[in-house]
């Protein structure tokens, strides 16, 4: 292995960013792609497929075999809102493997009581998300129904291309919203990508079924990076 | 299904393979290319070892890492890298194996 590819290689994984390590199985030449970097033909669909699933593999191209080593930050979901649908959501995503964080500054919710072995912040988002930043393998769910404590986190999930953007409300709260946002700024492009009302319409009537609706939402989103162009995500 | 959101450097094969080449050791880098069956780690772990046969991480529940360092010292040595396969432990065929039935391809190669 080339040094300077491992420095890259962790690098790229310290700062929570994908990258895949192409190694020539035949004469041991590797290199560093990040994600979102053009490689043509089938090696590059290969690329494309290992970012996406994160899953390593050999490939054979024109004759060669190339192990593809897929190294994707753990996704984690942060959920601003300590509310019923978060007492569901929080273990649910922990066994499909999505790590969760929750953010409420309204103390009666956030408590260990009502949240055991889930990471908790009785603060503000503007805190919080000041010293543990989002970004591009964070997916964020905005459950409180209260702009003051939701709007700031559904900005910073946009700016910083959370993979899932999700708020609740009905289509009225939403349209409401959306002018909020426009006015601190965010472009309608960036808006479009918050998934609301929240959740895959599968008629969820309970908390705890909302909870399953929006973590099907954002495993989706997950796993549909990349192919936005190829089907609009539900 | 602990799984932090953040490298656990103390333990990582990749961050303790840079460590060691900052401090000058001669390192080797063993990955795991291709299973079949129940093999007991995924495409793509690493274990990391020096010269000395210090090593880091796994490429199986402990069945074979004893001969991958091995092998890892010889490559560190020739510089060459080398394919090696594991299957179901059996004493004609191989010296070491793996006692799940699962059979594994772990490339090793030398850092720089």
């Amino acid at each position: 292995m080339d040094p300077y590819a491992l420095k890259s290689l962790n690098v790229e994984r310290r700062a929570r960013r994908a990258a895949i390590l192409v190694t020539d199985l035949g004469d041991g030449r590797d290199r560093i792609v990040r994600e979102g970097d053009p490689v043509a033909g089938e090696l590059g669909a290969a690329i494309a497929k290992a970012f996406r699933t994160g899953n390593s593999g050999s490939v054979e191209v024109e004759g060669r075999t190339f192990f593809l080593n897929a190294h994707l930050p753990q996704p984690r979901l942060v959920v601003i809102g300590a509310v019923h649908i978060s007492q569901a959501l929080a273990p649910m995503a922990k066994i499909a493997g999505y790590p969760v964080e929750i953010i409420d500054p309204r103390t009666a919710f956030a408590t260990p009581d009502r949240f055991p072995d889930v990471a908790l912040s009785a603060e503000w988002p503007e805190e919080v998300l000041k010293r543990q930043p989002l970004d591009s393998y964070t997916a964020l769910a905005a459950v409180t129904h209260d702009p003051k404590i939701d709007d700031f986190a559904l900005k910073a999930a946009l700016d910083a291309n959370c993979f899932y953007v999700g708020a609740l409300g009905s289509r009225k709260t939403h349209a409401k919203r959306v002018e909020r946002l426009l006015a601190l700024g965010a472009s309608a492009d960036q808006i479009a990508r918050i998934h609301a009302p929240i959740g895959l319409d599968i008629g969820a009537a309970s908390p705890a079924e909302i909870a399953v609706a929006v973590l099907a939402q954002a495993i989706h989103a997950f796993r549909s990076r990349g192919l936005e162009s190829k089907g609009a995500v539900a | 299904m602990e799984n932090s959101i953040y490298l656990d450097e103390a333990r990582d094969p990749l961050i303790i393979a840079e460590g060691w080449m900052k401090d000058g050791k001669d390192v080797a880098i063993a990955t795991v290319v291709e299973t079949w069956g129940s093999a007991p780690r995924p495409v793509g772990s690493h274990l990391v070892i020096d010269a000395d046969g210090n090593f880091h991480g796994s490429v199986s529940g402990g069945c074979v890492e004893g001969a991958v360092v091995t092998e890892a010292i010889d490559v560190i040595g020739s510089g060459e890298a080398k394919m090696l396969e594991f299957g179901v432990a059996d004493e004609t065929a191989w010296q070491v194996g793996l006692s799940c039935g699962g059979r594994i391809k772990v490339y090793v190669e030398r850092l720089g």
